[in-house]
């Protein structure tokens, strides 16, 4: 398993926009990507899971993918979230 | 005539027909069934024809508002492809033994309370967006029908709620403004009306009644107010309105990129106050050259305790990077006297306007301050951020605020943090006492910014907020103008600059006495920004 830790920077936090391309970027991977807040972890490819964490800016996620391209994306998406969140 | 309330989200005047969209009701009955199975590929046929009438959609959206307001769309069709939503759906169908119908019904209901539960005003509005995709599948399962909603004229919408597969069937060159009974100023209506930019009236509740369907009608998107079948009197008055509000919208077109330059030649900047982030797009929109005054205190005041270092600087920075190079001067933390939060625990006090505030409050417990300051030394490396204290009363206090910005640059430094060395400091000037020594102020700081609010309730004694004072108040006071002219000289005299961020600034009668001073920089609120450059350029 690989995974990253990531401060969400944007002031609107994960909102339904964002969450829509970011379930887009999650679900093209054959790994399991999961999204994490506090204790609380859910499939980064279902848009109800990722936008009822209701993640706010300021807030610290970590975000893990498990499977055969893991790395790939994990790589991916820390810039993904650089970019976007 | 008859006049009904709401919250107006998006500005402008619209007069015409009301339209009312209704929405068909659908009552799901819960049907025992014998082949679940059946059920559930039901459902995903209905699934698929929903789910291509949203990629029609998403086109049309696409066309007609734009990529980011269509991007709901595609939300829409993650929604139905969502593993969570679908798994819950199949659950019900097999586990109860029940009709499609009654299973999605389920569902929305399901993940629209969980959305609602949450406690982001966001998310909470989203949880209409559940029950919007839901009703497509349910259209499909009923055999509702899909199309245009026609519309012989210009109407101006009336809705309880307006979803956004239903705004998107709207005729857009038809439509005048949008009324609704519920809605939030993050609902798909209001987002869309401020992408339209036409005037949008929310929350007017039950007062909307449906029999008004048809009448003429006019809403005022500034105040917020609706008028069904207004009299002539009202009509008039909205077309005033109407026509002023359309000027202003000209004036955009005519002065956007144009620079604030009397015709002598002397050039003045024009800077946007703000309270918020979502701020910015309104200083970029009406063209302002910086910000005279971000005041930072939106971010205690929504805070139900201390904002983080890094919550605070992560917004800082943005602002910085949206204004991308362009001067932001951030305000720190004015708190005290009429805004007030209660975790800072600040005890009652006789006399709030001159109590212990602001500054006061910074200098005194300097574990709030330097989380400030840290955040805005770290943040200043990503843009062109000034930093600006407030209810400045002496040198003195200003020597404190250097050392502890010392203390503050030698943290970060020992702990490897990239900051910025040089950021320019400067003070608000709104206590008379500030103005009397604005000579050795000005040896102190890079600039001053004038805060006329304060420093006229200071030297006339007026409480502003008292109207039985009306009478006395004379914003144009002499002493006032004298002040702040001193206190421009002085600033020259040192080297500093001065600008103007209080309510004055925007005074168009006031900007050619203001040029005389030699100020440097007006600060308004960001609708005031193109009026003022108007005045600029018609000033000698």
């Amino acid at each position: 398993m690989k995974d990253f830790k990531y401060v969400i920077t944007d002031p609107a936090g994960i909102q339904e926009r964002l969450a829509g391309i970011l379930v887009k970027q999650a679900a093209g991977y054959q790994s399991a990507v999961k999204i994490t807040k506090e204790d609380r972890s859910v499939d980064a490819k279902s848009i109800f899971g990722v936008m009822g964490l209701g993640v706010k800016t300021g807030e610290e996620v970590a975000i893990s993918a498990e499977g055969a391209d893991e790395e790939k994306a994990i790589a991916e998406l820390e810039a993904f979230f650089k970019e976007n969140l | 005539m008859i006049t009904i309330y709401g919250k107006s989200v998006c500005g402008g005047v619209a007069i015409g027909k009301l339209m009312f969209c209704k929405r068909n009701e659908k009552v799901i009955k819960r049907t025992q069934v014998e082949d679940a199975d059946a059920q559930w590929q039901r459902f995903l046929t209905a699934k698929e024809t929903a789910l291509s009438r949203l990629k029609t959609l998403y086109e049309k959206a696409l066309a007609d508002v734009g990529r980011s307001n269509a991007t709901i769309f595609e939300a829409y069709q993650m929604m139905l492809e969502d593993p969570d939503y679908l798994e819950y759906i199949k659950n019900i169908i097999r586990t109860q033994h029940v009709n499609a119908e009654f299973a999605v019904a389920a569902a929305s209901d399901h993940f629209a309370q969980m959305f609602s539960a949450m406690d982001d005003a966001y998310i909470q509005g989203r949880a209409a967006d559940v029950k919007d995709v839901s009703g497509r599948v349910l259209d499909v399962l009923c055999g509702g029908s899909e199309g245009m909603m026609e519309m012989d004229e210009p109407c101006i919408i009336a809705a309880d709620d307006l979803a956004p597969s239903e705004t998107v069937r709207l005729d857009k060159s038809k439509v005048l403004g949008f009324a609704t009974m519920s809605g939030s100023s993050n609902s798909h209506t209001a987002i869309l009306a401020r992408t339209m930019n036409i005037p949008a009236i929310i929350g007017l509740g039950e007062a909307l009644l449906e029999k008004y369907d048809g009448r003429a009608a006019a809403i005022d998107g500034f105040t917020g107010t609706m008028y069904i079948e207004p009299d002539e009197e009202t009509v008039a008055r909205m077309k005033e309105k109407q026509a002023g509000d359309l000027e202003q919208k000209a004036l955009l077109e005519q002065l956007k990129g144009k620079e604030n330059i009397t015709k002598s030649g002397r050039k003045i900047n024009v800077y946007a106050n703000i309270g918020n982030v979502s701020d910015v797009g309104n200083v970029l929109k009406n063209d302002a050259g910086g910000i005279g005054l971000f005041r930072s205190e939106f971010l205690y005041l929504e805070s139900s305790d201390f904002p983080t270092e890094e919550q605070q600087f992560s917004v800082y920075k943005q602002v910085a990077e949206n204004m991308a190079g362009r001067k932001v001067i951030i305000r720190t933390l004015d708190i005290g006297a009429d805004k007030q939060a209660d975790y800072f625990g600040l005890d009652r006090e006789e006399n709030p306007a001159l109590g212990y505030r602001a500054i006061r409050i910074c200098l005194t417990r300097p574990d709030i301050f330097k989380t400030q300051l840290r955040a805005l030394y770290r943040a200043a490396v990503f843009g062109n951020i000034s930093i600006m204290f407030p209810m400045i009363i002496s040198v003195d206090e200003i020597h404190k605020i250097k050392e502890i910005i010392r203390e503050v640059k030698a943290e970060l430094t020992e702990e490897g943090i990239p900051f910025r060395e040089d950021v320019e400091l400067g003070i608000m000037i709104e206590t008379p006492a500030s103005v009397m020594i604005s000579r050795e102020l000005a040896k102190e700081v890079d600039f001053f910014s004038v805060g006329t609010n304060d420093l006229t309730q200071y030297t006339l004694a007026i409480d502003r907020q008292n109207a039985k004072l009306d009478q006395f108040y004379d914003p144009h006071h002499p002493a006032i103008l004298a002040m702040i002219r001193m206190a421009a000289e002085n600033a020259h005299a040192e080297g500093a600059w001065i600008g103007i961020c209080g309510e004055l600034g925007a005074d168009l009668e006031l900007t050619e006495e203001f040029l005389k001073m030699g100020v440097d920089e007006l600060s308004v609120s960001p609708s005031m920004v193109l009026p003022l450059r108007k005045r600029i350029r018609e000033c000698g």
